[in-house]
């Protein structure tokens, strides 16, 4: 029936699909593969790199931090693996639009590969997809924000600074 | 103190219960009533069908979780208790939709407010809708009976400080503000109903009428979609169902058939009219799936100099119906005031903004105070509602308009909220708005700041746990998909026992509406087929 997935909504979609076109067809069909259950590898790299600064002063300092930074890439891959497969394909889409060169740049407007990419060069990006005008990308954007902050504000380890004890005994 | 378990108990008693995601072969079932979705509507269903006699099978796509399970864990109970894992969205993803998925549905994790239905909806169904038979009066022996089937009374123990700060809000402002009615029974006042009740205080109806049912000898399928009714000349002829796997997202390759008398459709708003989307159903002036109703909620945030942990004690104890009462139902939108349960990951997911903005309001998370307003949806040509269509997979997503008579209405809540909680002593209040940064310090600033918002999707966080309709009810088969008692128009053995019946929003949270409406229909149901039993 109505098919309008991540990619194809609207206007946006179409200027999106012009920047990607020259993504392999094999790699959009492994982006599909890959969104099947769980975030793949290079998925993982993606919100390893968004979730220090979506979570920016949340998390521990020093030598904790990547350990937490990797339970919030846990927990998301988590999330998305538990979503049915019509949010995972689309979740699939948004992840791939990242993942690849081509629309990192033209889209996130992230230079660099993720692992190098700056923190303000991520927080620009956060921003500016967050202020935008187009419903897609502000719906990727509450997306991210929607699932590494429940990634992390599920562990035990974010609850002190929140003063939250955690759940009773009973 | 151990708590005992009454669906272990009753499964070590010999219910029959049937999880599809370890079915290894097809199987095929009759009975005489076949009822899909164990929630509010499917619940009261199945105890009072088996009460009467008849045989049951009942249908969840969920899995069957009880008190032994619910740790009152946000980051287990989303995934394992809700649709979509709690992030199911609107087609344009601008408004978050929390349902239940599990056996006892939304009521497994809904938050115990009960309030019947009220005067003036059912008063527009009346008029709007000739639901003449629907009238207060002849409502009143069924909410009455419900409320003492689930123990509906009012909350007695003092409201928690989130709560609290609405009614001081209320009395500051001079406004009216009242107790709200909780289905509960020796609640230990713990404030973890969403995540499924730890203690079975909770009245829901898998503490309630589905091990009645079961106890009667009905029968349960866990983790079983109910894909299509197979429709033959006028009536269902079989009910198809697909089994799912553990996760209870993705088809396994077994499917169920099952025959039945009547068929009775209790899947929930979305759900319900899904299934009939599916299933082909006629539906000759379109009413199938639209006028599909939210109480789309906006939310206010607040930070007090006291410690408020809103997370702690009964949510939603306290309301305030002022702003619906300022105009008539169908003037423009009126809104009722709630204090929600403030839990880590729902309440950072709500927050607007990220990194350091984020992190700051997060750190004052023990003196957040939270105040929710549900606008009244379904009473004026301007809003319509929403429309549920099919994805590819078959899978359904709504399509949900925020009109300007809806922002209208939002605007109007903000401003209450703000101007509310700084009566109650707010140090500052933070709209949930993506352009509401630092959030306003004063009643007069966040007079002029909401004044100014851009109220438009996104920007605007819009949450609903209510969703209502898409299966309405109408005197008149050219208004709606069912008549009054919920049978369907076109096709004789098929009714709908739930949420989606709903001509308009309720104006009130819905639950009891359900149970009530659903004990005289399946009451109803029960003589017919009974009648149509006996020999003549
Ligand atoms: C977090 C939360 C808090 C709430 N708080 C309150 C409150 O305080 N007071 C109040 O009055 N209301 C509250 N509600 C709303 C209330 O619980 C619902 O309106 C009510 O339970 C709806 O009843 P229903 O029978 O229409 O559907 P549900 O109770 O949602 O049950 C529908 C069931 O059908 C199943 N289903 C759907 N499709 C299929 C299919 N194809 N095959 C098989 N099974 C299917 C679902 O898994 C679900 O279990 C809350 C809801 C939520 C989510
Ligand atoms: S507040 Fe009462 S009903 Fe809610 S979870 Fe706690 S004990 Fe159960």
């Amino acid at each position: 029936m109505r098919r309008r997935t991540f990619l194809k909504a609207g206007v946006a979609g179409t200027v999106l699909l012009a920047g990607a076109a020259r993504i392999p067809a094999a790699a959009a069909r492994a982006a599909d593969s890959m969104a099947a259950r769980g975030l793949s590898s290079a998925d993982r790299v993606v919100v390893a790199a968004i979730a220090p600064v979506m979570l920016a002063g949340a998390l521990p300092a020093g030598e904790a931090k990547a350990k937490a930074v990797a339970s919030v890439v846990d927990g998301v891959s988590q999330a998305v693996a538990g979503m049915p497969p019509a949010t995972r394909r689309e979740l699939g889409e948004l992840f791939m639009l990242l993942d690849l060169a081509p629309t990192r740049r033209l889209v996130a407007g992230v230079s660099r590969p993720w692992p190098e990419a700056s923190v303000g060069e991520i927080a620009a990006f956060l921003q500016a997809w967050r202020m935008s005008r187009l419903a897609l990308l502000q719906s990727g954007y509450h997306a991210l924000h929607d699932l590494i902050v429940a990634a992390w504000y599920a562990q035990p380890e974010s609850w002190p600074p929140l003063a939250y004890p955690g759940p009773p005994e009973v | 103190m151990a708590i005992s378990d009454p669906i272990r108990q009753g499964l070590a008693r010999g219910w029959k219960v049937t999880d599809a995601s370890r079915l290894e072969r097809d199987l095929a079932l009759e009975a005489d009533v076949v009822v899909v979705g164990t929630g509010a509507g499917g619940g009261v269903t199945a105890e009072i069908l088996t009460r009467a006699g008849l045989t049951v099978i009942l249908v969840e796509e969920g899995a069957l979780r009880s008190s032994s399970d619910f740790r009152m864990r946000e980051g287990e109970a989303y995934p394992e208790l809700y649709q979509e894992s709690g992030a199911r969205k609107t087609l344009d993803k601008s408004i978050n939709i929390l349902q239940g998925r599990a056996v006892g549905g939304s009521t497994t994790v809904n938050w115990t407010s009960s309030f019947r239905t009220p005067g003036a909806t059912l008063a527009y169904w009346q008029s709007e809708f000739g639901l003449t038979d629907l009238g207060a009066d002849a409502l009143a022996p069924w909410f009455a009976r419900m409320e003492q089937r689930l123990g509906i009374s009012p909350w007695t123990v003092p409201p928690n400080e989130n709560n609290d700060l609405l009614r001081r809000g209320a009395e500051k402002l001079g406004i009216s503000w009242g107790v709200i009615q909780r289905n509960v029974r020796g609640c230990w006042n713990l404030g973890y109903c969403g995540m499924g009740c730890p203690t079975n205080a909770k009245q829901s109806m898998l503490v309630t009428t589905i091990p009645a049912a079961l106890d009667a000898g009905a029968r349960l399928l866990t983790r079983t979609r109910a894909d299509r009714l197979r429709i033959a000349a006028g009536r269902v002829a079989a009910l198809e169902c697909r089994a799912l796997d553990a996760a209870g997202t993705d088809l396994r390759p077994q499917r169920i058939t099952i025959r039945a008398r009547h068929y009775v459709l209790a899947a929930g708003a979305i759900g319900s009219p899904a299934i009939l989307l599916r299933s082909r159903a006629p539906d000759p002036y379109r009413n199938l799936g639209a006028r599909t109703f939210l109480h789309p909620v906006v939310v206010s945030s607040a930070v007090m100099a006291e410690r408020v942990d809103g997370y702690k004690g009964a949510p939603q104890t306290v309301y305030s119906d002022h702003f619906l009462e300022q105009a008539p139902v169908d003037g423009p939108m009126g809104f009722k005031l709630e204090a929600p349960p403030i839990h880590p990951v729902l309440y950072g997911m709500t927050l607007q903004g990220f990194g350091a903005g984020h992190t700051a309001l997060m750190h004052e998370f023990a003196h957040a105070h939270a105040l929710i307003a549900l606008l009244r949806d379904g009473f004026h040509p301007e809003s319509p509602g929403g429309m549920v269509g099919l994805r590819d997979d078959g899978s359904p997503v709504l399509s949900y308009p925020l009109t300007s008579f809806v922002w209208d209405g939002a605007r109007r809540a903000l401003l209450a909220m703000a101007e509310l909680q700084f009566a109650a002593g707010a140090k500052r209040v933070f709209p949930v708005h993506e352009q509401v940064a630092d959030g306003y310090a004063s009643w007069r600033e966040a007079r002029a700041g909401i004044a100014q918002l851009p109220l438009v999707p996104f920007k605007t966080r819009v949450v609903s746990a209510h969703v209502m309709g898409g299966c309405g009810m109408a005197a008149d088969p050219r208004r709606g998909v069912t008549d009054s008692r919920g049978r369907h128009w076109h096709l004789d053995n098929l009714s709908v026992h739930d949420g989606s019946l709903f001509p308009t929003s309720i104006g009130a949270n819905p639950q009891l509406s359900i149970y009530g409406l659903t004990a005289r229909n399946a009451s109803l149901l029960a003589e017919a087929l009974a009648r149509r039993r006996a020999p003549a």
